[in-house]
């Protein structure tokens, strides 16, 4: 046996023996996630022991270096774990902005102390972290942005404003873009780090049409932030900044990749019926469902495609933003499905069958999908302009 | 296996793609159309292809073959589609290969040196109705004597014409609409009863509408067990299906090339209209479709090469999104290119009609998309 397969069945007995039953069903709402932190809350004992094994082996960061809390697994290795989690259905231990974002930001830019301090930490799920991105005047324009750093020789002053911060009151530290130079837009931008505990940091959540706050407007008055916390050199946290996008524009591109092969037709059958022969008895509908799991299908053999070519560095580097259109896309016309197979029970917004109406307020966040990481439109230009090199007008 | 090509099947592309553009470009399917020739296909191409070792991709080496699989075969019917090349390739050296490694020691020997020499051409006739329903099969086969009576009429039967092999599903039992009951044969050229009627499609290739008014075959002419022949069939499907999704590809990429190209060249309103965000978006658009299209192909050629149980599937899934994706790209083609997408004289049209003819053929994404919603149960 090649030592591939023997990692392979290996891998299948342990994730078997270890997987709880409960932990190989899909996350189906916000509050069933695992998210971590200084603060975590566990839906269940069961989600915390699954956390807890998964992060031993380091296999919540499972092609990080092991001295960091990662696995150390090759490329190839990292796949069959992939593919053995799919296989018994097991969900990700752990949701994180430090796992998808930052992580990689840190291992190509970090200088060794930031990796030792924070990596760690991150895999183990101890930190939860937000990103400071966004601003109310620079939104797809993100390098416009404005909130300033000024030097006051060993720290920073950081003051003005983020919007669209994704759980900033529920995360401990941020990844945030400060500008430390206003006389050039891109040379001017660095990229620090700080602990939301810091006097002067204060958060407001943004009530969404879904009826949640995923989101909040954070304010920064006089936020003293050290040197050692900034990533990479001064004023050049734009290419920190656009190798992180790239991860994020990967990270919410699996959105399409949602499983619903089953609950999509289950969910119609059960509004809808059967004719005669035992098919969907709305046949509009039936092949709506089906022409979607074909893209669906076709798509979740590009998300592998995508992460094999960029393991073994043939990725184009634009290729994340094709990713992140179409998985989003996807996920959009999946949600639109889920509302028309559920009918009017899929209108509930507040009944326990419902579960706190979890079909339409899902179906509403995902119409953030084509806007939050650079929108759709944002990413067909960089398609447009760096894969099909089309000119610029 | 990561999903993409490996070093050899890089190499392999690049020198098909050598070899096709420059022997069979666009130019010689226009030629050949415009000559009306009767064969819809060139037979000194044909040998030269078997020269390049094309025709033997899936016959296996102790046959003299390069046993190789659907990827390589794939990388040959790309390039076949981004030329428009009439070929006898998908349907003999994949469709009838296929059949014949799952037939007899005798059928192999009888056809695999011609079909490696680029001697023998075959076709398969399988559909006969305008849409692809194979279960549907009501060909009759009775017994007759030590052999069987073959007495029907197949369609859309692509070089039927000229075949020196005919790959015939038959039905020896049961009833049009069931699984069970069909029987695959191999009929030779100049059967008695036998007569193909060619009929020139949209893009110029041919198809033949073939009657078997009682034609006498042995019962060597059995390929596999009979009244067993759906897995034989399956098989043949397997491999032209997602050899017509890599054909599509081709098409697909071929006409989003020559758009792309367009897009960086024409001029108006003073500037490029590539440089137009309209066009971008559409064109970005495309782009994605393409490479989506060209993920669920591969992860199918390599499913069944690796024998997997979950390749039936994944091929029809390849042929749906190739089918949906290379449509698009034909559609934006002549629409991008304005006026002069819709003359003759220029080729963007050509694969327009290529386009909708291997988006029908052995299935269209609606047929595929039906299939895939059976199995899973709704």
């Amino acid at each position: 046996m090649s030592d591939l397969e023997t990692f392979r069945v290996e891998t299948r007995a342990w994730l078997e023996e270890n997987c709880p039953p409960a932990m190989r069903q899909p996350v189906r709402s916000e509050d069933d996630a695992c998210w971590g932190g200084r603060n975590a809350k566990f839906s269940s004992p069961d989600q915390k022991l699954w956390l807890d094994r998964m992060a031993a082996r380091g296999w919540t960061v499972p092609d990080w270096p092991k001295e960091y809390g990662g696995g150390g697994l090759s490329p190839a290795e990292a796949k069959i774990l992939r593919g053995e989690m799919a296989r018994l259905g097991c969900r990700s231990p752990l949701q994180s902005f430090g796992i998808w974002m930052l992580g990689p930001a840190l291992l190509k830019y970090g200088n060794e102390a930031q990796k030792q301090e924070h990596l760690p930490k991150i895999a183990r799920g101890e930190i939860r972290w937000c990103q400071g991105y966004s601003e109310p005047n620079a939104g797809s324009d993100l390098a416009s942005l404005a909130t300033s750093a000024e030097d006051m020789g060993d720290h920073f002053l950081v003051n003005g404003q983020k919007i669209w911060t994704s759980y900033a009151d529920k995360a401990d530290w941020i990844f945030c873009l400060v500008r430390t130079d206003r006389s050039s837009k891109h040379n001017g931008i660095s990229f620090v780090l700080f602990d939301m505990a810091s006097p002067g940091v204060s958060t407001k959540p943004i009530l969404l049409i879904s009826g949640y706050s995923p989101f909040c407007e954070t304010f920064f008055d006089n936020v003293k932030v050290l040197k050692e916390n900034l990533v990479g050199e001064l004023n050049k946290g734009w290419d920190v900044a656009k190798y992180l996008l790239g991860h994020e524009r990967e990270m919410i591109s699996g959105m399409g990749l949602g499983d619903t092969a089953k609950f999509l037709p289950e969910t119609a059958l059960k509004t809808v019926g059967r004719d005669e022969q035992g098919r969907l008895d709305e046949p509009v509908l039936r092949g709506r469902i089906a022409l979607f799991e074909v893209r669906a299908a076709a798509f979740k053999a590009m998300a592998e495609r995508f992460m094999d070519e960029l393991k073994a560095g043939k990725a184009h580097p634009a290729q994340p933003s094709m990713m992140k259109y179409y998985g989003t896309e996807l996920n959009k016309a999946r949600h639109e499905l889920i509302m028309a197979a559920g009918g009017s029970d899929a209108l509930e917004w507040e009944s326990e069958a419902s579960k706190g109406g979890a079909a339409p307020r899902a179906w509403l966040r995902t119409k953030a999908n084509s806007i939050e990481g650079g929108t759709s439109e944002v990413q067909l230009n960089i398609v447009a302009k760096r894969i099909l090199d089309l000119p610029s007008a | 296996m990561p999903l993409f090509l490996d070093d050899e099947q890089t190499m392999l592309r690049d020198s098909a793609r050598a070899f096709v553009g420059e022997t069979a470009p666009v130019s010689h399917m226009r030629s050949l159309r415009d000559a009306k020739d009767p064969n819809g296909y060139a037979p000194a191409l044909w040998k030269q292809f078997a020269e390049m070792g094309f025709t033997g991709i899936l016959i296996d080496e102790a046959h003299g073959g390069s046993g190789l699989g659907a990827v390589e075969a794939g990388v040959v019917l790309e390039e076949i589609g981004r030329n428009l090349t009439p070929s006898p390739f998908l349907a003999t050296a994949v469709g009838a290969v296929e059949a014949l490694n799952a037939g007899s020691a005798a059928q192999r020997e009888r056809w695999f040196p011609a079909i490696l020499a680029g001697d023998a051409v075959a076709a398969l006739a399988i559909d006969e109705r305008a849409k692809h329903r194979p279960a549907s099969t009501a060909l009759r086969a009775e017994r007759s004597g030590n052999g069987f009576k073959l007495s029907g009429t197949k369609r859309f039967v692509t070089h039927g014409h000229v075949a020196d092999l005919l790959v015939v599903a038959a039905r020896t039992a049961g009833a049009a609409g069931e699984m069970d009951g069909i029987t695959l044969f191999a009929v030779e050229k100049g059967a008695a009863g036998l007569q193909a009627k060619p009929e020139r499609l949209a893009d110029a290739s041919l198809a033949a509408a073939i009657d078997f008014d009682g034609v006498r075959v042995e019962a060597d002419a059995v390929i596999g067990e009979i009244d067993a022949g759906w897995a034989p069939l399956t098989r043949v499907l397997n491999g032209v299906r997602v050899g017509a999704s890599a054909e599509l590809l081709g098409v697909g990429a071929g006409a989003m090339d020559m758009t792309v190209g367009y897009l960086k060249e024409r001029k108006q309103f003073g500037q490029t209209i590539g440089a137009f965000q309209a066009l971008q978006h559409r064109a970005a658009h495309l782009y994605s479709e393409m490479e989506v299209a060209r993920a669920a192909v591969l992860k199918a050629q390599q499913l069944l090469d690796a024998g997997d149980a979950r390749a039936e599937e994944a091929v029809m899934v390849a042929k749906a999104m190739a089918g949906l994706a290379t449509t698009l790209a034909v559609q934006e083609g002549v629409q991008m290119h304005g006026g002069i997408g819709m003359t003759d004289e220029y080729s963007i049209g050509f694969y327009m009609k290529r386009g909708r003819v291997l988006a029908e053929m052995f299935g269209d994404a609606d047929y595929h998309a039906d299939q895939l919603a059976r199995r899973a149960g709704y």
